[in-house]
């Protein structure tokens, strides 16, 4: 079985995208004996492009890719550059790693809160700064030019690319090739980008190519907050995919795979971006230009990342305010009020989101971190990783676009007729766990001192017995955090839940985002607080538990 | 405990690449220390890793190594019975004192019997009453102690010990050492000691195989 872990894990993953991009090609040239049809035609291709808008969707999507990767990029790159081993550092770290768990959706309709036209920093403001009693009449949130989608695409993908960026400093030897830098002369970040990015970027380029993947075919944000006339292609993909009228799957198809190339175009204009760039850097180093006074950008990035973090919060606190908000009118800053009743009367229809969110999450992360472990375990007795190669693979899920394969999966489930069933919810949930699981995991797994197992053995323990009582335990904290981050993901899955679930599993971001044009905003701040605590239970529970097994173990705590 | 036997080193060579690092050719009796002195670097260590059954694959090995009738090299690390101490104790850090030396005891017996094997251990090493105690609460002499009878526990055939004393200080390195020796000895065990140290070699007081 350990033998054949990496083999099944590589198929688990691989399987699903191809299988299910096959079948979102066939369907798009009109053919699929599922539905009746098993001829060759453009048709799907026609109706798609008489769709109205379809380019200005698909440039939404393509923008969307792009831009907020490099915004994302951009600030944590120059805040890393200007500010990584100082104290401010270290205060903001702790400050933005808890933001990874915070779901996408709920940090979206926080960002709603906050600054739609209703919302808290207008109330804050007025009448008094600016004159109004009633809400103005202005596109804030929902905006054509797909502003505040971004925005909130951004302000997610910075904890992420930072984290990522974090874990890649050691290994690029960050703090001595700085230094070399500064002692020449160069400012902090010229330093830093000339000494150590290239090393750096090396490493985290399939996170940022994730980032755009997802960016460029998001859903859930875009519901959210993103525009509506007309709404990015991936939306407008999901009420295709789901109208009753079957037939409109052929074109849906069609969509699916535009937006694959839409995708695949924002990553090719990244790849040559990065081309261009590298060959900027070259010149800018040949010329020596030091860079010595960076001050002002070093304070723009900080402010950036304060300000994403102060953003985040002060959402979530909104969320949680509204939920039990009593009579509050624009533009009082506070309701008159505050209320259980709202929760009270939810309390029927959440059980059944809550228990289905719950025991999906928990299903595929078991499984996820039963495969990431005994690939693990592989790997240390044959001695082999997987390499470059593996890690490709394991990014697969999160490059190819959600829309584009999970609709051809929906649409080969239907074939098999498991369209609509837990297990089908449960893998592709898995499909989306599973990479962030093992790439959490790998890099603490791997820095085990193998010693410990080599003494194990020599005391007469067999391999599985030194897995078991030693490596194991040891690794308790790293392996409970690797499983709050796959129970968070599969919490925030939104798009494989509709389109695999085909609506017979509402999970609490599935009723979230559903909410999201009815705009009862404390029903919302309900269902989305409780979308941002789950994961952070999930979270706590792995901090407490190993703190608490190993409470009279001073080496087992966190940090040693 | 176990019958003592020779250890054997039939033309045990290891090599990284094309370069030979390490070859060795020898025979230790039960209780005597044999010592392979070497700069850092010099390989000595992965003569230890070779018959222990841990090499990387980096590196290869060939020859025999032959306890007790039985070639080593063909059996899996945990089936060897080779007792490896490192410079640094390792005792799990998740486990109290007692519970790694219960660890190292081969399955059997009922657990009374277990426990009263691990503490007369304990107080046979000067660490009486130490059984729930956290490893991390104990000085650099205790752990490499308890280190030590953790390996004896599990009755070793053959003791490694991998440069073990270079970490403690002075006056507590020659005490350690003298325990480790007298322990090795009244068990009767062979020992293969690699160190950079000479102090180590002349306490040893046996055959010694200078590397590099």
């Amino acid at each position: 079985m350990l033998r054949h872990a990496p083999r099944l894990t590589a198929f688990l993953l691989v399987g699903p995208v191809l299988f299910g991009m096959a079948a979102t090609l066939a369907p798009a040239f009109d053919f699929f004996p599922a539905l009746g049809s098993h001829r060759l035609s453009l048709d799907p291709w026609r109706e798609l492009f008489a769709q109205p808008a379809l380019l200005r969707s698909a440039l939404l999507s393509f923008a969307s890719g792009i831009l907020t990767a490099l915004f994302s990029l951009a600030i944590v790159a120059i805040f890393v550059a200007g500010w990584s081993h100082t104290r401010a550092f270290r205060l903001l770290q702790h400050l933005v790693s808890p933001l990874l768990s915070v779901p996408h959706a709920a940090a979206a309709f926080g960002l709603a809160f906050l600054f739609a036209p209703a919302g808290w920093l207008m109330r804050l403001f007025s009448p008094w700064l600016t004159g109004f009693g009633q809400p103005p009449d202005w596109l804030i949130i929902h905006d054509t030019l797909g502003i505040a989608m971004m925005a909130g695409l951004v302000i997610k993908e910075i904890p992420f690319l930072f984290l990522v960026t974090l874990a890649a400093l050691p290994q690029a030897k960050a703090g001595e090739h700085a230094r070399i830098a500064n002692s020449l002369g160069y400012g902090r970040i010229a330093g830093f980008v000339h000494g150590v990015w290239p090393l750096v970027y090396r490493q985290i380029r399939l996170a940022v190519f994730a980032v755009i993947a997802y960016a460029s075919s998001v859903v859930d944000v875009a519901v959210i907050l993103g525009p509506t006339t007309p709404a990015p292609l991936a939306v407008r993909l999901v009420g295709w995919m789901n109208d009753p009228d079957l037939s409109m799957r052929f074109m849906a198809s069609a969509g699916a795979v535009l937006q694959f190339g839409v995708t695949v175009a924002a990553l090719w204009l990244w790849i040559i971006g990065e081309k261009v760039l590298a060959l900027y850097a070259r010149t800018l180093r040949h010329g020596g230009h030091r860079f010595a006074n960076d001050s002002l950008a070093r304070s723009i990035s900080a402010a950036s990342v304060l300000a994403m973090v102060a953003i985040v919060f002060t959402g979530l606190f909104l969320l949680a305010v509204w939920s039990v908000a009593g009579y509050w009118s624009f533009p009082d800053a506070l309701p008159r009020s505050f209320t259980l009743r709202v929760w009270e009367r939810q309390a029927g229809s959440l059980a059944r989101p809550l228990l289905i969110t719950v025991t999906t999450a928990l299903v595929s992360t078991i499984a996820a971190l039963a495969l990431t472990l005994a690939c693990l375990e592989r790997e240390t007795r044959s001695g082999k990783s997987g390499g470059s190669r593996a890690l490709f693979l394991i990014y697969l899920p999160l490059i190819v676009p959600q829309a584009s394969f999970v609709f051809g999966l929906q649409l080969f489930f239907l074939s098999l007729g498991i369209d609509g069933s837990f297990p089908a919810l449960v893998l592709v949930h898995f499909i989306f766990v599973l990479p962030y699981v093992f790439l959490s995991l790998s890099d603490p797994w791997r820095a085990f001192d193998t010693r410990y197992l080599w003494i194990a053995s020599t005391l007469g323990a067999s391999r599985s017995r030194a897995f078991w009582k030693i490596r194991l335990p040891m690794l308790l904290r790293p392996v409970l955090i690797a499983f709050a981050v796959g129970f968070a993901v599969s919490i925030g899955q939104y798009l494989p839940t509709v389109l695999i679930g085909a609506g017979r599993w509402p999970t609490i971001t599935t009723e979230a985002v559903a909410l999201a044009s009815g705009g009862d905003r404390r029903v919302i701040g309900i269902y989305a607080l409780i979308q941002m605590l789950l994961p952070l239970a999930g979270f706590a529970l792995a901090t407490i538990v190993p703190a608490s097994i190993f409470l009279r173990r001073r080496d087992m705590r966190a940090g040693t | 405990m176990t019958n003592p036997g020779n250890l054997a080193l039939e033309n045990v060579v290891v090599r990284l690449g094309n370069r030979v690092l390490v070859s060795i050719d020898t025979r230790i009796a039960p209780g005597e220390v044999f010592t392979v002195m070497g700069p850092s670097g010099s390989g000595k260590s992965t003569l230890l890793a070779y018959i222990a059954g841990f090499l990387d694959p980096a590196f290869t090995g060939s020859g025999r190594v032959v306890y007790a009738g039985r070639d080593l090299t063909l059996l899996p690390p945990e089936r060897r019975k080779a007792g490896l101490l490192f410079q640094d104790a390792l005792l799990f850090p998740h486990m109290s004192v007692g519970q790694n030396l219960m660890f190292a005891i081969p399955a059997g017996g009922n657990a009374k019997a277990r426990r009263e094997v691990c503490e007369a251990a304990l107080q046979e090493a000067g660490l009486g009453g130490f059984f729930d105690r956290d490893p991390a609460t104990l000085s650099g002499g205790q752990k490499a102690r308890a280190a030590l009878m953790r390996i004896l526990l599990s009755e070793p055939g053959i003791l490694l010990l991998d440069e073990p004393f270079s970490r403690l200080d002075a006056d507590l390195r020659t005490h350690v050492r003298s325990f480790v020796f007298a322990e090795a000895r009244s068990r009767q065990l062979p020992v293969l000691l690699v160190t950079h140290d000479i102090e180590d070699a002349r306490d040893a007081n046996g055959p010694v195989l200078e590397l590099g």
